[in-house]
């Protein structure tokens, strides 16, 4: 497994903050156990016996084609799903030694653990300091100095402090998509969660931008345990150190994993037939 | 761009229809001023505030406390209905469970087509002579302000409804990743991304409170004086006009129509206050 060296500007617009790169993930250490998880929209099965580990401190990326229940599954581990009506969701996902379905759980407290970030940057309509301000004065941080302080690291973090720190009070919708959705990010990591959960962060942004937040997300590796969905298998070979491979199983037309393990495996020793056709481009 | 056939004489019509109703505000401005010349001609613009009295027959114009009237009904009914219509809208968009929601939505949209004329019936009959035992005589400034309230309350609530609801889903997806309590979205996301429509809601009902007729006439007392507590009869702008128009002549008749064209002054000022209010900081 490779580990991620220095990262080298793409051009002049941006920079890259001194984010701290933590130890790496040689040594897999499950963070989130999903034990056979199924996910129901109603009656219909959207999701069908998954069980999966999420290592701490990797990148795991989720492969597969369009409504395999990939993004359904990234929002079980944040309760996202208690958002959508007639959603049931059954099995177990343990992450910090409780279950997340537990119904008496902070959820609150855990999507301040488990941060998301969705394909269309979603800034709200204020200015970039009040952005990142607003969870964190949500979380009870409120002295001035210190919500400067952590605005100004996390901006650097992902390497927007430089371009966007002469107009904080300016709003946040006037940036364009890529720094939008690093702004995003930034927000996210304000509130140093332990997880990132990533759903095709990218592919809404242009190639430059999407080099840039490809390159941060690289960065947040070992630090951050990040999950990300993708589309672009070449990103997913590139960053990711796990992958799961979803499928449309034909009977029912519900997801299901059809393979997990390390990422090199995955792309370059398939063990199912599925698996190959889709990293070969000749299926999916 | 060249138009097609069909096109051009769509868009001959549509030029038609806005001129037209572009034109016919200007002729009722146009027909208020020539109505009003005659006592404008003669009467210096400073005696409808500086003449001791409303008594039009024997020359005496005094215009103030009619003006006082309809600025302090206004001004209370728009008081009690914002919050209030605020209230509702975010109780039937973020709190009420959605079949009470549509019930409610219902509710409020038949309060809106009430007529009036019922309204001023009601406050007539059953709150004048409450108040009236809490205060004598009962019909007052403040059962007109009530009567107001009730009757601008759902274009408010309506108006800040629709407001909330164009507020994108992907805002409150995002917030809800963040941690965000439910009123933490509402405060720091929704209510700030409705601002402009909510404004623009509370300044129509205003306009709306400002020209209101009958149910004031009903149930204000009509006695042409200042008020010093809220217990005091009065009488607004619109119910002199009312009143005093079946047998007013000459230049009682043309002071009639100086207090139209102040009305619509004020209506106008309003209109533009919106605008203005709707554009400033307006994070697009």
């Amino acid at each position: 497994m490779k580990l991620n060296g220095p990262v080298k500007p793409m051009n002049e617009t941006y920079t890259l903050g001194p984010l701290q790169i933590g130890p790496p993930c040689c040594d897999p250490e499950p963070l989130i156990r999903v034990d056979n998880l199924s996910l129901y929209y109603g009656v219909k099965p959207a999701l069908e016996n998954v069980s999966l580990d999420i290592y701490k401190g990797c990148i795991t990326a989720l492969i597969g084609p369009s409504g395999c229940g990939k993004t359904s599954f990234l929002s079980v581990l944040n309760r996202m799903t208690d958002m959508i009506p007639d959603c049931r969701v059954s099995g177990k996902v343990h992450f910090n030694g409780r279950d997340l379905r537990d119904l008496a759980l902070d959820v609150q407290g855990l999507r301040r653990d488990i941060g998301m970030i969705f394909q269309k940057p979603v800034p709200f309509p204020l200015s970039i300091r009040r952005n990142i301000e607003l969870p964190l004065r949500e979380h009870g941080i409120s002295k001035q100095a210190e919500l400067n302080d952590v605005i100004q690291q996390v901006l650097q973090d992902v390497g927007l402090w430089v371009e966007v720190k002469d107009r904080l009070e300016s709003s946040a919708l006037a940036l364009s998509g890529g720094q939008q959705q690093r702004l995003c990010i930034a927000r996210a990591l304000a509130l140093k969660p332990k997880v990132l959960l990533m759903d095709e962060p990218c592919s809404a942004l242009d190639p430059i931008s999407s080099g840039v937040v490809e390159d941060l997300i690289q960065r947040l590796r070992g630090k951050y345990t990040v999950v990300i969905v993708t589309h672009n298998l070449a990103q997913a070979r590139r960053i990711a150190n796990y992958a799961g491979f979803f499928w449309i199983r034909d009977q029912q037309r519900a997801g299901c994993l059809i393979e997990f393990g390390q990422c090199k495996q995955i792309f370059e020793a398939p063990a199912h037939e599925l698996t190959a056709a889709y990293v070969n481009g000749s299926r999916g | 761009m060249s138009l097609s056939l069909a096109d051009k004489q769509l868009a001959a019509l549509l030029w038609g229809c806005a001129l037209l109703a572009a034109a016919l505000v200007l002729l009722v401005l146009l027909f208020l001023f020539k109505e009003s010349w005659p006592v404008l001609q003669h009467i210096a613009l400073i005696r409808f505030f500086n003449d001791t009295s409303w008594h039009p027959v024997d020359g005496l114009y005094k215009l103030t406390p009619m003006l006082s009237a309809t600025f302090y009904s206004t001004l209370g009914a728009v008081m009690l209905a914002a919050p209030l219509g605020i209230a509702s809208a975010l109780f039937s968009r973020y709190y009420a469970p959605s079949f009470l929601a549509g019930c409610y939505r219902r509710l409020i949209e038949l309060l809106a087509g009430i007529p009036s004329v019922v309204y001023g019936f009601w406050g007539l009959t059953t709150l004048a002579p409450l108040i009236g035992r809490l205060h004598p005589p009962g019909v007052s400034l403040l059962t007109g302000i009530l009567v107001l309230t009730l009757m601008i309350l759902p274009t408010i609530a309506l108006t800040a409804d629709a407001a909330l609801a164009a507020v994108p889903a992907a805002y409150l997806r995002g917030a809800a990743s963040l941690g965000l309590s439910r009123w933490g979205l509402i405060s720091g996301v929704t209510l700030p991304a409705a601002r402009p429509g909510v404004t623009a809601g509370i300044m129509l009902a205003a306009g709306r409170a400002i020209g209101e007729t009958m149910a004031v006439l009903m149930v204000a007392g009509n006695v042409v004086q200042q008020p010093h507590s809220l217990y005091d009869s009065v009488r607004t702008l619109t119910a002199n006009i009312a009143l005093e128009m079946a047998y007013a002549t000459g230049d009682h008749r043309a002071a009639l129509f100086v207090s139209g064209l102040a009305l619509m002054c004020v209506v106008l000022l309003l209109v533009g206050m919106a605008e203005l209010m709707s554009q400033e900081r307006r994070h697009v």
